[in-house]
């Protein structure tokens, strides 16, 4: 593990852009979040770190509500973007998710072309006024997601026959074409070998410039060469968060330290 | 080592040219379950081979029919005798008064050829069907202004001709038999050698309507065949829709609770409801109570449509099912509302399944007979084609699986012919609704 890449990474503080308060999310009867306190900065890419089933995916969905889909999920506390209570009753999740983007574990790119694929998010939210417009939203997309080069002679052709990476970045591009605010990502490399993992690293750190990005990780080495700032969880509990060079190098709690080296997890 | 040599199981140590007692134990079981499989499925293919010959063997008949070709003088004294070739006038000689005519035209045949027959002309005019006078009549009245030529026809010959002909009679089995006579079948011998009486392909039995139980040679599949045309249609416009709305709100929109569970184990009970259980069902609700018209295919298609739901909703349900989660994810993810993502995403990928479910459920319910029976879509119906589809879906008709048993339990057994004809006609329907769903699944399958 190379530690000291994460200790000269920029930690300077940005500003808040999502702030969790006391929460507590249930599965039925099981307890899966208690009482997570986490403030998410703008500009900076925050990786979420723990063994299987801490509970981080669950709360990184929290984060969109896309935890809203399954029935017995519950969610309690507040969760702030903005300074807005994302559970208001007043809240649309479904605007709520156009500025909140989510690219997934397994990349799940639609079986439709690949131009329709990025051009899916702005048509249903109306971004493009003209065909020339939506033209100019789908490059724009799929180059920030780097993979413009690569498609740009067959929009036409299925995103599905992609390649995994290319289809990862085909997500990513997609997630970005609705002008998100913040972009979730769930493990979004666990499919990936490692050439197209380092390809989708270099592309999050560019995407910190536009957006507040957070990370779901399995691997402890990308949660030290793409992130800030780093949270980790054990059983639901949100046990440490701090600067990913902090946490890295001089955990607080005994917890973090035995699963950073390898003891638990 | 030598203590591991005595444990068989692992043959640990020995050579492995050699195979263990366990290992020949189980290959024996291994080959012996094979051929259990191959077994099964021979006797599977046997049955089948049983039951596609004996429906053609018995079935093709129905399809060629003996015909008389005859020239007919038309004459004016007996079909219009005021010579004004008034419509009405000429409506009023009924099929008796053409009977005359046609026994002429059989005599003057048989004259003409110089055949020796001991029958009188109402004998050889035996031969023909009873459906021959109606057949002239018909053109008489639809050609008035052909009254006093004389015109070449092709009449049906009697059943017992045709089975003559078909080798169903033999001299010996009409020994007792009113309707025809050794003589009257050495005529058509004679008749068939003079290329008068001849088999072709019977298009009417496609096309035509049923007949009564002393003309079997006339009957035909068509009119129940748009019976059961009219059924599906109502079918189809009811149960697809219905169906998978009710599945898309259930797989998709549908809090899980006990309710919506308790909704879910009816839908699979009610798949499994014996289809008479609907047949009751419609006669009590939509006769009885709401009035709708007996022997309607209206009827029978809301009855099928009971039946069929169940069916459309649970493939449907498989169909949306299989689409994986992560489709939806994705759209949910881009921001779109739940009912967006089912339309724009979820929907087009289960549409095969869905349609591949809608085209199975039609072809049960196509092949349905036991309801029918209850709504008294049944019996004999012998109204020409319906002019409207409101009436079509009016009227009274039958149905093709409903026309077969009818024909079954007719006595004549030119009409059990018929039945098995009708049965090739409805298993050409079935296997090409399936094909057709086959070939969608395939077709619009996608793979991600």
């Amino acid at each position: 593990m190379n530690q000291m890449t994460a200790l000269e990474k920029d930690v300077e503080t940005q500003k808040t852009k999502i702030a969790a308060k006391n929460v507590n999310v249930y599965y039925g009867e099981s307890h899966a979040i208690k009482d997570v306190n986490v403030e998410i900065e703008d500009n900076t890419v925050t990786a979420f770190i723990g063994p299987s089933g801490c509970g981080k995916s669950t709360f990184l969905r929290c984060l969109n509500r896309m935890n809203d889909t399954i029935d017995i999920c519950r969610v309690t506390g507040d969760i702030e973007i903005d300074g807005e209570d994302i559970y208001d009753s007043r809240v649309d999740p479904v605007q709520l998710r156009a500025k909140v983007g989510m690219v997934f574990q397994k990349p799940n790119p639609f079986p439709k072309s690949i131009y329709d694929n990025v051009a899916y998010g702005p048509r249903i939210h109306g971004l493009a006024a003209n065909k020339a417009e939506l033209d100019e939203i789908v490059e724009k997309s799929l180059r920030r997601g780097a993979i413009w080069d690569e498609v740009k002679d067959r929009l036409d052709a299925p995103g599905t026959g992609l390649s995994g990476g290319q289809q990862q970045r085909l997500c990513i591009a997609r997630a970005v074409a609705t002008e998100p605010e913040v972009l979730l990502m769930d493990e979004p490399c666990s499919a990936l070998d490692p050439i197209a993992t380092a390809q989708i690293e270099e592309l999050i750190d560019e995407l910190r410039d536009s957006y507040s990005v957070v990370i779901v990780t399995h691997s402890m080495q990308q949660a030290a060469r793409v992130s800030q700032k780093t949270a980790f969880f054990h059983l639901g509990n949100l046990v440490e968060f701090g600067a990913t060079g902090q946490i890295f190098t001089n955990p607080e709690d005994p917890r973090t330290e035995s699963y950073i080296t390898g003891r638990i997890g | 080592m030598t203590d591991t040599r005595q444990n068989p199981a692992n043959n640990k140590g020995g050579s492995l040219l050699q195979h263990s007692a366990r290992t020949r134990k189980r290959n024996a079981a291994e080959r012996r379950f094979r051929a259990y499989g191959i077994a099964a499925i021979s006797v599977g293919l046997l049955m089948l081979c049983v039951l596609v010959t004996t429906i053609v063997g018995r079935g093709t008949g129905a399809f060629q029919q003996t015909f008389v070709t005859l020239e007919v003088e038309l004459l004016e004294s007996k079909l219009d005798k005021s010579g004004t070739r008034d419509i009405d006038a000429i409506k009023k000689v009924t099929t008796f008064g053409y009977a005359p005519i046609i026994r002429a035209a059989v005599e003057a045949k048989v004259a003409e050829l110089g055949i020796d027959s001991p029958l009188k002309a109402k004998e050889m005019a035996g031969i023909l069907s009873k459906d021959a006078a109606a057949t002239l009549r018909e053109f008489v009245i639809a050609n008035p202004d052909q009254i006093g030529e004389t015109v070449e026809f092709r009449f049906l010959a009697s059943s017992r001709v045709d089975g003559y002909m078909k080798g169903r009679v033999s001299r010996d089995s009409i020994a007792n038999d009113k309707s025809i006579s050794p003589e009257q079948l050495d005529l058509v011998d004679a008749l068939v050698s003079a290329g008068v009486v001849e088999k072709t392909f019977n298009l009417a039995f496609i096309t035509g309507a049923d007949a009564s139980d002393a003309r079997p040679e006339a009957a035909g599949m068509g009119v129940s065949m748009l019976g059961s045309l009219f059924m599906m249609l109502v079918v189809l416009a009811l149960a697809l829709p219905i169906g998978v709305a009710a599945s898309i709100y259930l797989e998709e929109f549908a809090p899980k609770n006990w309710l919506t569970d308790i909704i879910e184990v009816n839908i699979s009970n009610l798949a499994a409801v014996p289809s008479i259980v609907f047949g009751i069902l419609g006669l009590a609700v939509f006769i009885n109570y709401m009035h709708l018209p007996m022997s309607a295919p209206l009827v029978g298609g809301l009855v099928l449509t009971l039946m069929t739901l169940p069916t459309v909703i649970i493939s449907t349900r498989a169909a949306l099912k299989a689409v994986p989660p992560s489709i939806r994810d994705a759209a949910l993810g881009v921001g779109a509302s739940r009912m967006q993502a089912v339309f724009h995403h979820v929907l087009p990928l289960a549409a095969p399944g869905i349609l591949t479910g809608t085209i199975i459920g039609l072809a049960q319910a196509l092949g349905e007979t036991a309801p029918l029976l209850l709504i008294g879509m049944v019996g004999f119906i012998a109204s020409n084609a319906p002019e409207t589809i409101a009436d079509g879906l009016l009227s009274p008709n039958s149905a093709m699986p409903a026309q077969i048993y009818e024909w079954a339990k007719r006595a004549d057994p030119a009409f059990y012919e018929r039945a098995w004809g009708g049965i090739i006609i409805l298993l050409i329907f079935l296997v090409t609704m399936n094909t057709v769903a086959v070939i969608l699944r395939r077709r619009f399958e996608r793979r991600w």
